[in-house]
């Protein structure tokens, strides 16, 4: 049984107000995701990321095709009371403080009083929401609402977690507590699904990813497997490069560009040996500040399939 | 249980966004009026102020029923926190009702303050006048007439029925329109009668049956409407109360079911 599974979702919109014509914002998506993974829904903006997080949340209905979630129809009430979700830029009830919110959606849940005494403070504080929490949120920032979003979206402690956009509006701090906290979900065997457009994010924290671009699934797959892992080059950062060795340094290298006064970038190929380039730089009395791998990164990957892909899709007749 | 706690959300909302604060305007409208009154009128001041009460219980409760009524679906679904509500084991139905529910609780404890606050004006006046005056005054009905509970009762009950209609406009038109119809409901459903006879003065068939469909659409909301009766000592019979009150039920659950109906389907964009 797969944690999410839909099969050709497709979602039409109607646009226009006299004259409607219909927008596709999702076509014919099909994805698995597996249990307990921390599964990527990447794309650029209007890719329909959203709409596909709203169509298995049944926020929206689709055109066609089907979702399951944990084995069952999406919209099953059963499914609610195991799942989690974060909206993107996440509003709630002004008059309310953190603590009240998390206990009516509590209550919502059915938590006894008792859940709900121990499970709300330990959320809040997991988010890092501390006096604060006793505010009404309509004086919360906009990365404090998201914590209380993603303190929300735990609190049933569900078997699966949408996340929508959950690094929106954080601090470096806070962004790193969200990826702890996703990796501590995806240790205690809770499924997790985030859209993002931050590829660095998802390259952080997934197993896998599915990259949907124009309302399409561009491609899908394990990290690993759609990553050229193998070095492209070696990216060496060389000091001490005088007039007198420079053009025998720039005969090492494939590429070569100045940082600072003797100091230079070099891009070795990979048909040149590291430890060869290293052993020759010595010799010419230049010092190696930095030497990494050049490797295919997600953005490239994402860059190579986005590309071509416009943003205005009309239904074709 | 779920349509109580999201009942109780909307009364928790009622309370931080002062709705109650329309109390203290109306206690100071009452006693103001009962002191200026007092002092321009023959013996007719208990009545007038019995008539203000209850009107000014209607009218306060309308503006809280109209206003708050279509924000309680819309202003969920436009601002969003509907998202994660109902990414909660709440279904769409329960939502609407729950959210009925909770000012349905407002509005009484709006109308049993304002009905407690015109008894107390009353029971003042009346231990405060002399003989002669309570004499006067009491010809009619008493100072502290019980039947003033039915006319606060059918006010209440007509505030449901039209927050009904506001909640069940707001769940697919915007608030501007869904303000408009429900006020323009609340006109019209005072003189609904008169939509029946029409074809008395109206030549055009087709005028005339659109009317008569209009009469039978939209509620009658004159028999609601007993304070007259109930300040000048005429009775109101059970009967009638029960009446009222079951054609009320009954519209306010089609109004309801539809609501709930419309929103299910509706997509959250």
């Amino acid at each position: 049984m797969y944690a999410i599974a839909t099969e050709n979702l497709t979602k039409d919109y109607a646009l226009g107000f006299w004259r409607k014509r219909p927008y596709r914002a999702l076509d014919a998506l099909t994805l698995q995701v597996e249990p307990g993974e921390i599964f990527g829904f990447l794309g650029p903006n209007g890719a329909g990321k959203t709409t596909t997080l709203k169509l298995l949340l049944q926020l929206v209905f689709p055109t066609s095709g089907r979702a399951e979630i944990l084995g069952r129809p999406v919209g099953d009430a059963g499914v609610r009371r195991r799942i989690g979700y974060l909206p993107e830029n996440p509003y709630f009830y002004d008059h309310l403080t953190a603590v009240e919110l998390l206990e009516y959606f509590g209550r919502l849940f059915g938590l006894s009083s008792a859940d709900r005494s121990s499970r709300v403070p330990r959320l809040l504080d997991q988010v890092g929401l501390g006096a604060e929490r006793r505010l009404p949120l309509r004086r919360f920032s906009k990365g404090m609402l998201q914590r209380v979003g993603l303190a929300q979206a735990l609190l049933n402690e569900p078997e699966v977690v949408f996340l929508d956009e959950p690094m929106s509006g954080l601090d470096p701090i806070g962004r790193r507590m969200v990826r702890e906290l996703m990796l501590g979900l995806r240790d205690r065997g809770t499924t997790v699904f985030f859209s993002s457009h931050i590829l660095a994010d998802a390259e952080a924290v997934c197993s896998r990813v599915a990259i949907v671009a124009g309302g399409r699934l561009a491609a899908t797959g394990r990290l690993a497997d759609l990553l050229e892992f193998g070095v492209k080059g070696w990216e060496v950062v060389a000091d001490g490069v005088h007039d007198g060795v420079a053009d025998r340094v720039k005969g090492l290298s494939a590429r070569m560009t100045r940082i600072a006064e003797r100091r230079y970038t070099l891009e070795i190929p990979p048909s040149v040996a590291p430890d060869r380039a290293l052993a020759e730089l010595a010799a010419l009395g230049v010092s190696v500040v930095s030497l990494n791998p050049l490797r295919d990164t997600l953005e490239d990957y994402f860059m190579r399939q986005v590309s071509g892909h416009g943003h205005q899709r009309q239904v074709e007749a | 249980m779920v349509i109580w706690a999201v009942a109780r959300s909307v009364f928790r909302e009622s309370i931080r966004d002062r709705v109650f604060y329309n109390l203290l305007l109306f206690a100071v409208l009452l006693v103001g009026a009962a002191v200026l009154i007092g002092q321009i009128t023959a013996g007719q001041d208990l009545k007038i102020i019995k008539d203000l009460g209850l009107a000014a219980t209607s009218l306060f409760g309308l503006f809280i029923a109209v206003f708050v009524g279509i924000g309680l679906v819309w202003k969920e679904v436009e601002r969003r926190s509907v998202y994660s509500l109902l990414a909660k084991p709440v279904r769409r139905p329960v939502l609407v009702l729950g959210k009925y529910l909770g000012l349905a609780v407002t509005l009484l404890v709006n109308v049993l303050v304002m009905a407690a606050v015109l008894y107390g004006l009353l029971a003042f006046m009346y231990y405060t006048a002399n003989e002669g005056v309570r004499a006067g005054w009491e010809m009619e009905a008493p100072a502290l007439d019980p039947a003033l509970l039915k006319s606060f009762l059918l006010i209440y009950v007509q505030l449901l029925l039209v927050t009904a209609i506001a909640l069940f406009l707001s769940t697919f038109a915007g608030p501007m329109v869904s303000m408009a119809l429900t006020f323009g409901c609340y006109v019209i459903g005072h003189f609904n009668a008169d939509l029946k006879h029409f074809d008395a003065v109206a030549t055009s068939a087709p005028l005339v049956w659109l009317l008569r469909a209009l009469y039978y659409l939209l509620p009658n909301l004159a028999p609601f409407d007993v304070s007259a009766k109930v300040v000048h000592g005429q009775p109101v019979p059970v009967g009638y109360m029960l009446m009222t009150i079951g054609y009320a039920a009954i519209y306010i659950s089609v109004l309801l079911s539809a609501a709930s109906f419309i929103f299910s389907r509706r997509d959250l964009k």
